[in-house]
């Protein structure tokens, strides 16, 4: 088995003693380490970190990233999780030095320019959720869906509402949804779904009552499904004294088409890392802001940028019932200033489109695959759709875990897989507004190939990926048993 | 795909042995063979009280982590922990080592409820 660390060895096994790339300036502060600090916190010998000269490093580096596969390598279908190009503008953007070398804690009139951009970001994005107010601080989506929660827990709170803990989360749902509802300190409750892989209405009336805070919502949901009855799920939601919530992680969606506001959606978070096109997926950062209708305005986190009415933007703290901060400063804001240019580039007109050619690239994308695969919810969708194994596939031990790593040898990367959690064997594919043609034809080409491969030579399959530094892993083995650090211990 | 004839099943795909007023539960062949290996396993304690359709702990495997619900309401007064240093144990044999835990059932006539071994596998085809 050939491994990573023989095709690319660690820093620290390409160490030679004595090596260096740079050397710290002398120490300025007079006296010795010793003079500071007590004994225990000094070092009895130097830490063993890796000694290399700038080339050794640069190098290293560079050859890692030659494996990496990413957005701007090719398509990167993961469901849900909005992969789409980001235009190189956003980043001209956010680097320009009186954006990035700002320091927050300036005062606010020598930020003006940046607080009158999150100013007006927040209406940007209330316009195009449909909501009346917007906070840029969570800075990510399950962040969001938190800060959402504290501010429905709060509203409830605020009328004495007490025993209202129970928030109610489709079995289609992200699972950051119920993850953010047991941390806000809220029970969860799972609805099923319908044979149309939507909420199952019959399950929702069953479950909602005195004790319902709020029904937690992907619309479109997690199959690219459209909740058709959402007016009337709002409808039976309010009438219970409960809350809506919008997961924002598949605007894209129904951008520019139909708003959550116009729904009945009460909260909305967005993900401006996914719909808004800035880099997600290497751990951040991203950024969640999100948006209340007006009953829930008092509660928004502090501070809320705002404009005074001679004219200066502020940041507002005078808020009494606000859920207090969530975030150190103002958000991350370089993301915001990404999000902005994004929106400002391409304005209305321009947002619909992204809506309309993502959607029209995942039906492309159904369209061709669905007499190769199977479809569980075998129709129209919206921005994705959840594709499993043929059962011929499945009698020669095909399996989706098989064709993933497959997609690897023909230059793809793979889509979500095994999940939702209500498709057995998902293959979940966003192939974005982004793609070409030429690519989805490519990747739908790969796709089936590899049926074909599965019902011809399935061997070639099962021992996927041939093309790759490092072959098939033993995933059970890192779970269980992970080295997260290096240590000589010699050949581990 | 072995749904023994004994047992009580839930639309959750855990299954329930009955002997007198206790109930072993754990998840069935099915359950383990859709999650895949299981890399680990968590359990309730020892005098926790359940209610019926509560989450009695989680399994994770490489592909996801789900809940596993308690068929009847009672009081645990065993668990498998073998299962927490050995979590393979439910693919190996999801109705004998791998049961998870043995509840006081509260309310015996919660069984009548449950799936028999022919319904589960009528369940089982709808699903496939």
């Amino acid at each position: 088995m050939i491994r990573l660390r023989d095709y690319e060895p660690l820093l620290n096994e390409l160490s030679v003693p004595g090596r260096r790339g740079y050397y710290l300036p002398e120490c300025d502060v007079p006296g010795k380490a010793e003079d500071y600090l007590p004994s225990e916190a000094l070092r009895k010998e130097d830490a063993p970190l890796p000694e290399l000269s700038e080339v050794d490093v640069v190098r290293h580096f560079s050859r890692l990233s030659d494996l990496n596969y990413c957005i701007e390598t090719g398509i990167y279908p993961l469901g849900s999780c909005t992969m789409k190009y980001n235009p190189k503008i956003n980043e001209y953007a956010a680097s320009l030095p009186e954006f990035a070398n700002l320091h927050p804690m300036v005062p606010v009139s020598a930020a003006q320019g940046a607080l009158e951009l999150m100013y007006k970001l927040q209406k940007y994005l209330a316009e195009i959720t449909g909501m009346d107010a917007v906070t840029l601080q969570p800075a990510a989506g399950a962040h969001g869906e938190y800060t959402g929660l504290a501010i429905i827990a709060a509203y409830h709170r605020s009328r004495g509402d007490h025993d209202r803990v129970e928030v109610l989360v489709p079995d289609s749902a992200h699972g950051t949804n119920p993850a953010s509802a047991a941390v806000a300190g809220l029970k969860v409750i799972e609805i099923p779904s319908d044979s149309r892989g939507l909420v199952d209405l019959e399950g929702l009336k069953a479950a909602l009552g005195p004790r319902t805070a709020a029904l937690m919502l992907t619309n479109p949901n997690t199959l690219g499904l459209f909740e058709s009855d959402i007016v009337e799920i709002a409808r039976l939601v309010h009438e219970a004294g409960g809350l809506l919530y919008y997961d924002g992680a598949n605007l894209n969606g129904t951008m520019g088409v139909c708003r959550p506001g116009d729904m009945g959606f009460d909260v909305v978070h967005l993900n401006l890392h996914k719909t808004f096109s800035t880099p997600h997926g290497g751990g951040g950062p991203g950024s969640g802001p999100v948006g209340v209708k007006k009953h829930l305005e008092p509660f928004l986190p502090v501070p809320v940028v705002a404009l005074s009415e001679s004219g200066e933007y502020y940041l507002d703290y005078d808020r009494p019932q606000s859920i207090g901060r969530v975030r150190t400063f103002y958000g991350n804001f370089g993301v915001c200033v990404k999000a902005y240019a994004y929106i400002r580039r391409l304005g209305p007109e321009g947002l619909k489109r992204v809506c309309e050619y993502a959607v029209l690239h995942a039906n492309y994308i159904w369209a061709r695959l669905r007499e190769h695969y199977r479809f569980r919810y075998d129709r129209i969708c919206k921005h994705e759709c959840v594709a499993m194994p043929t059962k011929e596939m499945m009698d020669n031990d095909v399996h989706t875990k098989d064709i993933a790593k497959r997609l690897m040898d023909y230059g793809y990367h793979a889509p979500t897989i095994y999940f939702p959690l209500i498709v057995p064997e998902a293959l979940m594919i966003e192939p974005t507004e982004t793609e070409t043609l030429q690519e989805l034809d490519g990747f739908c080409d790969a796709l089936i190939a590899i049926k074909k491969e599965a019902l011809e030579n399935p061997q070639v399959v099962k021992d996927a990926p041939h093309n790759t530094p490092v072959r098939r892993l033993d995933d059970v083995a890192a779970a269980k048993n992970p080295i997260l650090n290096w240590r000589k211990l010699g050949n581990l | 795909m072995k749904v023994p004839a004994d047992l009580y099943y839930t639309k959750t795909h855990e299954w329930a042995k009955v002997e007198g007023n206790k109930a072993r539960i754990g998840i069935t062949d099915h359950a383990q063979e859709a999650l895949g290996e299981i890399v680990f396993v968590e359990l309730p304690q020892v005098g926790d009280e359940l209610s019926a359709g509560d989450s009695l702990g989680a399994v994770e495997s490489v592909k996801a982590a789900s809940d596993v619900y308690t068929p009847v309401s009672g009081k645990v007064v065993a668990v498998n922990e073998a299962l927490l240093s050995s979590p393979g144990d439910i693919n190996a044999d999801p109705y004998g080592k791998g049961w998870m835990v043995e509840i006081e059932m509260s309310n015996p006539s919660e069984v009548e409820k449950l799936l028999d071994a022919k319904a589960y596998e009528e369940l089982l085809k709808e699903e496939a």
